[in-house]
């Protein structure tokens, strides 16, 4: 069922494989950072509304 | 005439879709983990090369999915800026803007592939022909789109300028997908369309086309993860913002 007979086959793609590869690991590369940056940009929203509304309780 | 009929829609509508699509986001992770393994699997593993173009036609399975979402979501994007500017629906507003950098990523991933399926196939990264400049310009309306909202202070008023800009900018969007039907371009036909049955072979359409469900996912997921900080940005003030960061 797999179309490749060997590992370095499935990684050489037939010669083309800098061009195959750099697509998916620059794509999954792109996926990665996005998801770390939506994470990152709500714990920063997250504790800036935590910092400020606990300054207005205290007062 | 709409100012007093949909108080709801301005007020509790953000609270209310916070709340549901922080239930939707674990399903849509699920759904893009799930197409993602099976059509990478279908695609890389088990799809045998194309008679023409060798193995290099495999990036194929991430390329055409990404142009798609790149229209897709442009498409979107107007749509709720639109609805944000007529309606004066601050949610609406939240949602095209969470949408405009995955927008950006999938164009920008759209032509990175397409660059490095241009060079073994037509013997060049780029070429400035209908289809690629066109796209270009897409990535250009989404990076216009998020620079003009974070040009100006005023949040509404940011919201109202950008979503003019993304009405103006859709009509981009034909041109891309009739660029190779209308000039002469460089870029091949559509494989896939509503008018015609496909020129693929079963195995390498079935890939692509999990392949985009697993990019449709991945899309609602971070764009729904994205308008809940901008609600919780936006909405600070109120007691279930507040209570929701406890």
């Amino acid at each position: 069922m797999i179309y490749w007979n060997s590992l370095s086959d499935f990684l050489q793609m037939g010669g083309h494989g800098p061009f195959v590869w750099g697509s998916f690991a620059v794509t999954a590369l792109v996926f990665a950072i996005e998801i770390m940056q939506i994470r990152r940009q709500r714990r920063a929203t997250e504790s800036s509304i935590r910092d400020e509304s606990y300054a207005t309780e205290k007062n | 005439m709409f100012s007093s009929g949909i108080n709801w829609f301005k007020y509790a509508a953000p609270q209310r879709f916070y709340a549901l699509s922080g239930t939707l986001i674990p399903y849509c992770v699920a759904v893009a983990v799930i197409a993602t393994i099976v059509g990478l699997t279908i695609g890389l593993l088990i799809a045998p090369s194309d008679h023409q173009q060798g193995e290099s036609y495999r990036i194929i399975f991430i390329h055409v999915p990404a142009a798609w979402m790149s229209m897709i979501i442009y498409l979107a994007m107007a749509f709720w800026a639109a609805m944000g500017l007529i309606f004066n629906a601050r949610l609406a507003s939240m949602f095209a803007l969470a949408l405009a950098p995955t927008g950006a990523l999938m164009t920008f991933l759209a032509l990175w592939t397409g660059s490095l399926w241009g060079k073994p196939t037509w013997g060049t990264y780029w070429v400035w022909d209908a289809r690629l400049t066109s796209e270009l310009i897409l990535l250009f309306l989404y990076l216009g789109f998020l620079s003009l909202h974070a040009a100006i202070e005023d949040t509404r008023k940011a919201d109202r300028s950008a979503a003019v800009l993304a009405i103006v900018g859709v009509v981009n969007i034909p041109i891309i997908y009739f660029s190779v039907k209308w000039w002469n371009t460089l870029h091949q036909g559509a494989s896939v369309s509503l008018t015609k049955a496909p020129t693929m072979a079963t195995q390498m359409l079935t890939g692509m086309l999990i392949m985009t469900v697993a990019f449709w996912a991945y899309s609602f997921a971070v764009s729904f993860y994205r308008c809940r900080t901008l609600i919780l940005e936006r909405e600070r003030h109120t007691a279930w913002a507040q209570e929701a960061v406890k």
